[in-house]
């Protein structure tokens, strides 16, 4: 058994991405290493690609060239990833003729007071997507990625769109369940304060790999 | 003129919005998601709404600009500088009187160059003065003339901004209303597109800031008005938002508050109450510490220290 | 903090009042439906010789005997026109069938496997419609010999471009979704999400396009068959009674075009009501007006 502070967690290996042939490259050259139960911030300008980066490194993208490695090994193709992801906007990731219920046990069966935990109440499992707001969505989509499987978390931009105090009610239980299992972050924000409160340290991604301008 | 001068650019009073919806079969309900809300705006201020999503932000904007969708039943009375502003009103200001910014370049049109969009339409006589002032425009928001050429898709997140901000205030305009216009910006950007908002204020412009980013809002806004599940729980000045809040009136403004992460990132427990299931009274009480029986009754907006608060503890 | 289900709700307002879309929307199909039954199962019940040959009764007027007339053989129109709207319906019912048949294997391949499949679809998609629509189903027709057989073939073998078109695009938007990719990277595989999030999508959009379809193929069965290229003389179809009525209209027997052409201007707009209808209520954004 690992020590969970210094397994070798998740790494990105030279990659490299972008859309299409002959199209510019989004991400060139990119390494990173972050531990398995690691929180590590990822700041940057809008449109250098952090986005894609976290797309990559939970397995919704191929890099173009180089790789992703979970504990030394290249990401599972099928089976439920290790690495999974929460995105900015969460009634884009839920499917609107879902009812909730359904939409949080697609991957698991969370448990009754997993979910007190996360603040989901039971009268929210017969609504529709479109009748809850944007953070009790949001629970939804982290509450459904935190299975068992789950040993690390990408977070991209996830409370953005959010107010402070659903953003702290969040943060809070995202924390509390890291600490908990040794799961790894990797938080995606535009708010320093936040990532200060969150992380053990942020990497800001211009300086990752080379650019050719952006 | 001189008399417009004085009245306010904006009047919302005892606005309620609300929605037909299907439930099951063929059962067809009313919705309310805006209770009695009101609101000034005045020439040359910035008046900012908070709120958590779902709290009717958004709607309160689209209702001001007459874009909400076939569904939605509007009552109320909506002034634009005294006048009332009903849908042919609408119709006839938007665009030029009244500006709206969107929250992101999706509501751009993705198939043609923004410098185009952002010179919009106009009669061909006038061609000449809205190029001169297209010019303008560009320089002020410091937009390169190659950034005409590109396509929405293009832009990076601060440039699009600053597209968004420039194709609102090519008419004259006296009211700007922005929905979200800081989610997903760094913090200079964030800080710089206030700046830009200040700036249009300046000039005699009302501007309608709707956000969650309360920490930016008090910067620049002259009023916060702080809204909760479609009510407004307190309207106040925005330097009562400054510091840790105890100048505040309301308890979930005060929450509000210390939720941020530079302010003991501490969130209070529960969530905002669906719109179909309101608790009667005070919409808040569900979570508030200062909870009684009384707050079961009706709770009246009313005027305190300079601010208004929707509850009866608040001293 | 329970605040679900303790009958504290005010937010929700029942509305009673006029009838609201959904119950209109049900209603025009069921009319459309009962309507289409109707004309299909007369028109098996309805025996020759109601509308045999009568040389006793040429050209007789509307009356309570022949409702819609008569013609220059006698024969009585609206059991003709029943018949002949049956046949309509029947040539619909296949053109639809088969139509969207086709429209859904090939839109489905293009959308799912992409590159040269795609290109393919989309080329024969381009050069079906690229080709006026009358005139491919008479050159069909007329290669396969006219008749009965031809126009089955004709109506059956143009209808599916659109419907095709339509069923790609869903398909290829709601497999870029977010939640269809996080289905993915959450261990399900592609038949799950195919099955839990793609059909229930695309059932709708699908199966708008076809009841939508159904009026075109049946004005265009007429339209072949007025033509010429269609229906032999002998069968009671719409588009051969109305071609007939021609010669007769000059001579101010007018009942001979006006209620033939009546029924079937019916069957038309009610099937495009009903579509129409569905389409607004499966909308998401007007589906709650």
């Amino acid at each position: 058994m690992q020590n969970k502070k210094t397994g070798p967690g998740l790494e990105a290996r030279g990659v490299c991405f972008r859309y299409g042939k002959g199209a510019p490259w989004v991400l060139k050259d990119v390494n990173i290493k972050i531990g398995a139960g690691e929180r590590v911030a990822l700041t940057g300008p809008s449109g250098y690609g952090k986005t894609t980066l976290a797309r990559i490194l939970a397995g919704y993208e191929t890099p173009v060239q180089g790789e992703v490695l979970w504990e030394g090994r290249p990401l599972p193709k099928t089976g439920c990833c290790p690495v999974q992801m929460v995105s900015q906007h969460p009634e884009r990731a839920v499917n609107p003729r879902w009812k909730m219920e359904k939409t949080l046990r697609e991957c698991w069966e969370p448990d009754g007071p997993f979910l007190q935990k996360m603040g989901i109440e039971q009268a929210w499992m017969k609504r529709w997507p479109i009748e809850l707001s944007g953070g009790e969505l949001q629970r939804f989509c982290i509450a459904r990625m935190l299975g068992p499987q789950t040993k690390f978390l990408v977070c991209d931009e996830i409370t953005t769109m959010l107010d402070v105090i659903t953003q702290a009610q969040i943060w809070r239980v995202i924390l509390e369940e890291a600490k908990s299992r040794g799961m790894g972050l990797l938080v995606i924000t535009h708010n320093l304060a936040l990532a200060g409160k969150v992380c053990d340290r942020a990497v800001e991604l211009p300086k990752l790999g080379r650019w050719q301008g952006a | 003129m001189e008399g417009q001068k004085n009245k306010p650019v904006l009047e919302v009073e005892d606005l309620c919005i609300s929605f037909e919806m299907y439930g099951k079969g063929l059962e067809k309900y009313r919705l309310e998601m805006v209770h009695h809300l009101s609101l000034t705006v005045n020439p040359g201020e910035i008046v900012a709404v908070v709120g958590a999503s779902g709290s009717g932000k958004s709607l309160l904007a689209h209702a001001i600009l007459g874009i909400l969708p076939g569904n939605a039943k509007v009552e109320g009375r909506l002034a634009f500088c005294g006048q009332c502003l009903d849908s042919a009103a609408q119709q006839k200001l938007r665009g030029r009187d009244i500006a709206f910014i969107p929250q992101s370049v999706e509501y751009l049109d993705p198939l043609m160059k923004v410098g185009k969009q952002v010179l919009g339409t106009g009669a061909r006589r006038e061609k000449k003065q809205r190029m001169a002032r297209w010019k303008q425009v560009f320089a002020r928001y410091r937009l390169e003339e190659s950034v005409a050429g590109l396509y929405p898709c293009q832009l990076s997140g601060g440039m699009a901004r600053r597209v968004l901000i420039a194709g609102a205030v090519m008419e004259p305009v006296k009211l700007v209303v922005a929905d979200e216009p800081t989610p997903g910006l760094s913090e200079t950007l964030a800080k710089e597109t206030m700046e830009n908002f200040r700036e249009l204020a300046a000039e005699g412009c009302g501007v309608l800031l709707i956000t969650h980013d309360i920490d930016l809002a008090f910067q620049v806004a002259a009023r916060i008005a702080v809204l909760y599940a479609g009510s407004v729980m307190e309207i106040a000045p925005a330097d009562d938002f400054s510091g840790d809040g105890s100048a505040l009136r309301h308890p979930y403004s005060k929450a509000f508050l210390q939720a941020l992460p530079q302010n003991g990132f501490c969130p209070i427990a529960g969530s905002q109450p669906y719109a179909g299931n309101l608790p009667p009274g005070c919409l808040f009480a569900g979570r508030c510490p200062k909870r009684t029986d009384a707050c079961a009754g009706k709770v009246e907006m009313r005027t305190l220290r300079g601010g208004e608060v929707r509850c009866i503890y608040a001293e | 903090m329970d605040k679900a289900g303790d009958g504290m709700a005010t937010g929700k307002k029942k509305m009673g009042g006029f009838w609201n879309r959904r119950q209109k929307t049900l209603c025009s199909i069921g009319f459309a439906a009962a309507y289409l039954l109707l004309a299909l199962l007369a028109g098996l019940l309805v025996s020759p010789e109601s509308y045999g040959v009568d040389y006793g009764a040429k050209f007789l007027a509307p009356c309570f005997a022949h409702p819609f007339g008569t013609d220059e053989m006698g024969r009585d129109m609206f059991f003709r026109s029943v018949k002949g709207l049956s046949n309509s319906i029947g040539i619909g019912v296949l053109a639809s069938a088969a139509s969207s048949v086709i429209a859904l294997a090939f839109g489905v391949t293009a959308a799912v496997k992409g590159g040269i499949a795609d290109r393919f679809v989309n080329w024969c998609v381009d050069l079906c419609m690229g080709i006026p629509h009358l005139i491919l189903l008479v050159l069909i027709s007329f290669m396969m010999g006219r008749g009965q057989k031809g126009v089955m073939a004709a109506v059956a073998l143009t209808h599916w471009p659109e419907l095709t078109r339509l069923v790609r695009a869903e398909v290829l938007q709601i497999r870029s979704a977010q939640y269809v990719q996080a289905s993915y990277r959450m261990g399900k595989t592609r038949m799950w999400a195919a099955w839990h999030h793609m059909v229930p999508q695309v059932l709708p959009v699908y199966l708008i396009g076809v009841v939508l379809l159904f009026p075109h193929a049946i004005m265009h069965e007429a339209a072949v068959t007025f033509l010429g290229f269609g229906f032999p003389p002998e069968v009671p179809a719409i588009g051969v009674i109305l071609s007939e009525s021609m010669k007769h209209i000059a001579a101010g027997n007018w009942w001979l075009a006006v209620f033939p052409g009546l029924l079937l201007l019916l069957a038309v707009m009610l099937f495009d009501v009903a579509g129409e209808n569905l389409k607004r209520l499966w909308n998401p954004n007007s589906g709650n007006e």
